[in-house]
């Protein structure tokens, strides 16, 4: 009773269970090649060529006396196909009885992703137990799934940024929205700092828009945007909270001489003739005033209206200039707010 | 129901009939969001009321609608990674039937949390073969019929195909294939394209 006993298999069968096997007979020439690995070499017969004319050798082992090499138990080949794409192949071998020959069977290992495309390999050039096709699978299904996943990060992180701008600025002139106004005005009132609120409405804007149409008007705002920043110091807000309506917010700044000052100096610039193409457009402004010292506590709702009021009473003084109010007055109409400018 | 399946349904219903369509059937049903995002779970009740509210807008029965869903996943370039994936299956139309089994358990190794309905195939004779789609899900029989349409037509082979109808959770398919050579069919590269999809 032999505990390796011998078979016989045909080469046919051995084609379809191992196509990309290898057979070499004496001087090493090769005899016979499996059917996918003689598609990697087309139009070249591989019967009868070298072994080390074909496969070169990738570590120690397999050089020098093939046979002798191959007879190591539990031997493993690494070879390299000599032709431009240099592709790796793993492999098992072993001697046949009577040193017969060689049977060595090969393998892309990984680099089967690359080897498929380049030789134009189909699913039949696999053995059914091969999870070649399968890896291949996996990979694509799973590459699939990744650009799903990142397409997904990138969309949003996209609605991310549109949303943060979105919240915190006025799409035409970048300026503060109402949103972050209210956001801006409860800190304040929520830590009892001292400040004041500018309310400030264009002048003959509307007549810009009319006569020079909406391209100049948004110009026209635009300007306006970076002459109020400028005017304001950094820790200042200046926020757009309607057409042409601005809201302007002084962190820890209520002296009236100074407030006055801001208030003049940007009105003398809001005067200032702005060109756009061919036109000239002419604005003022008026303002309304009120500082949170004469609130307590400070009510931001009340002192938004009575900002409003002051800038209205502006307008019935005749426009480009500003007004202080504060509790009190409101009730007296217009004639009785503190008047300046 | 995965997004996935609900990303896969909008790019069929826009790509077919395109997105005013698509804006009327998300107006009707009011979700607040205008389309589905891929890699998040919806509730399966929003997928049946997308489609009741899409056959229902086309004027065209539900079943018919899906059928024509499934045609769309092989047949339409926007939707090449899935006929890819599905012909990796066989490398002709009988062997790709016999890995049918095994098309669940393919799609969970990708997406794991992604559930398709149970397949069984069983051979009557020579070329005739019966496909049990079990789901909970009223409907996926007739996407699956009209993938395996429009596969047939994909591996270049002839094959009649019907629904027999549901019982209980099972849908029932016949698939009768009368000659698998009988086209050249579509080119099925194992080698994955560069090309990214639509």
């Amino acid at each position: 009773m032999c505990d390796n006993p011998e078979i016989c298999i045909c080469q046919d069968t051995l084609d379809r269970m191992m196509p990309m096997h290898v057979l070499i007979g004496p001087e090493e020439r090769i005899t016979h090649v499996g059917p996918t690995l003689a598609k990697t070499q087309p139009g070249l017969n591989l019967v009868g060529q070298h072994f080390f004319d074909v496969f070169q050798p990738r570590r120690q082992g397999c050089q020098g006396n093939l046979m002798e090499a191959c007879a190591k138990p539990g031997m493993k080949v690494y070879l390299r196909l000599r032709d431009e794409h240099a592709t790796q192949l793993i492999g098992n071998v072993s001697v046949l009885p009577d040193r017969a020959g060689i049977l060595m069977n090969l393998s892309f290992g990984i680099a089967v992703i690359d080897a498929v495309g380049r030789y134009d390999l189909a699913g039949s050039d696999f053995a059914a137990t091969d999870l070649t096709l399968e890896m291949l699978w996996m990979f694509e299904a799973k590459s699939g799934a990744l650009a799903e996943s990142s397409d997904l990060a990138e969309r949003m992180y996209g609605a991310k940024k549109a949303a943060e701008a979105d919240a915190a600025s006025d799409m035409l002139t970048g300026l503060c929205n109402r949103r972050v106004l209210d956001q801006v005005l409860e800190r304040l009132v929520s830590r009892n700092a001292p400040f004041s609120l500018m309310h400030l409405d264009l002048d003959f804007f509307k007549a810009v828009n009319d006569t020079l149409g909406h391209a100049a008007g948004d110009h026209v705002l635009q300007v306006v945007s970076e002459i109020l920043t400028e005017e304001t110091r950094e820790e200042d807000t200046v926020a757009r909270v309607g057409g042409d309506e601005f809201v302007l917010v002084f962190d820890n700044m209520t002296d009236p001489k100074r407030l006055a000052k801001i208030a003049t100096r940007m009105i003398t610039r809001l005067e200032e003739p702005i060109s756009f193409k061919d036109d000239v457009a002419q604005i003022s402004g008026s303002v309304g005033v009120v500082s949170s010292t004469h609130y307590d506590p400070p009510d931001v709702a009340q002192m938004m209206e009575d900002a409003d009021a002051a800038l209205y009473a502006s307008k019935e003084r005749g426009r480009a200039c500003f007004t202080f109010n504060q509790p009190g007055l409101t009730a007296l109409a217009g004639n009785a707010m503190t008047k300046a400018g | 129901m995965h997004g996935l399946i609900n990303g896969a349904l909008q790019g069929f219903l826009c790509a077919t009939y395109g997105h005013e369509l698509w804006r009327k059937v998300m107006d009707e049903l009011d979700t607040g969001f205008e389309s589905f995002e891929p890699m998040f779970h919806y509730d399966d009740a929003l997928t049946h009321a997308l489609i009741d509210t899409s056959a229902k807008n086309l004027g065209k029965p539900r079943d018919v609608l899906l059928e024509d869903f499934g045609t769309y996943l092989v047949a339409n370039p926007r939707s090449e990674r899935v006929r890819r994936l599905l012909r990796f299956g066989g490398v002709d139309y009988a062997d790709f039937l016999h890995s049918l089994d095994d098309l669940p358990g393919r799609a969970r190794l990708a997406v794991p949390d992604l559930n398709l309905p149970q397949l069984e195939l069983h051979e009557h004779g020579e070329n005739g073969f019966s496909l049990s789609c079990t789901s909970p899900n009223l409907g996926f029989g007739h996407v699956i019929l009209g993938v395996l349409r429009a596969l047939a037509d994909d591996y270049g082979a002839l094959a009649f195909l019907e629904h027999l109808g549901r019982s209980g959770d099972c849908d029932t398919l016949s698939i009768q294939l009368l000659d698998s050579g009988f086209s050249e069919g579509r080119e099925f590269s194992l080698a994955q394209k560069v090309t990214e999809h639509v």
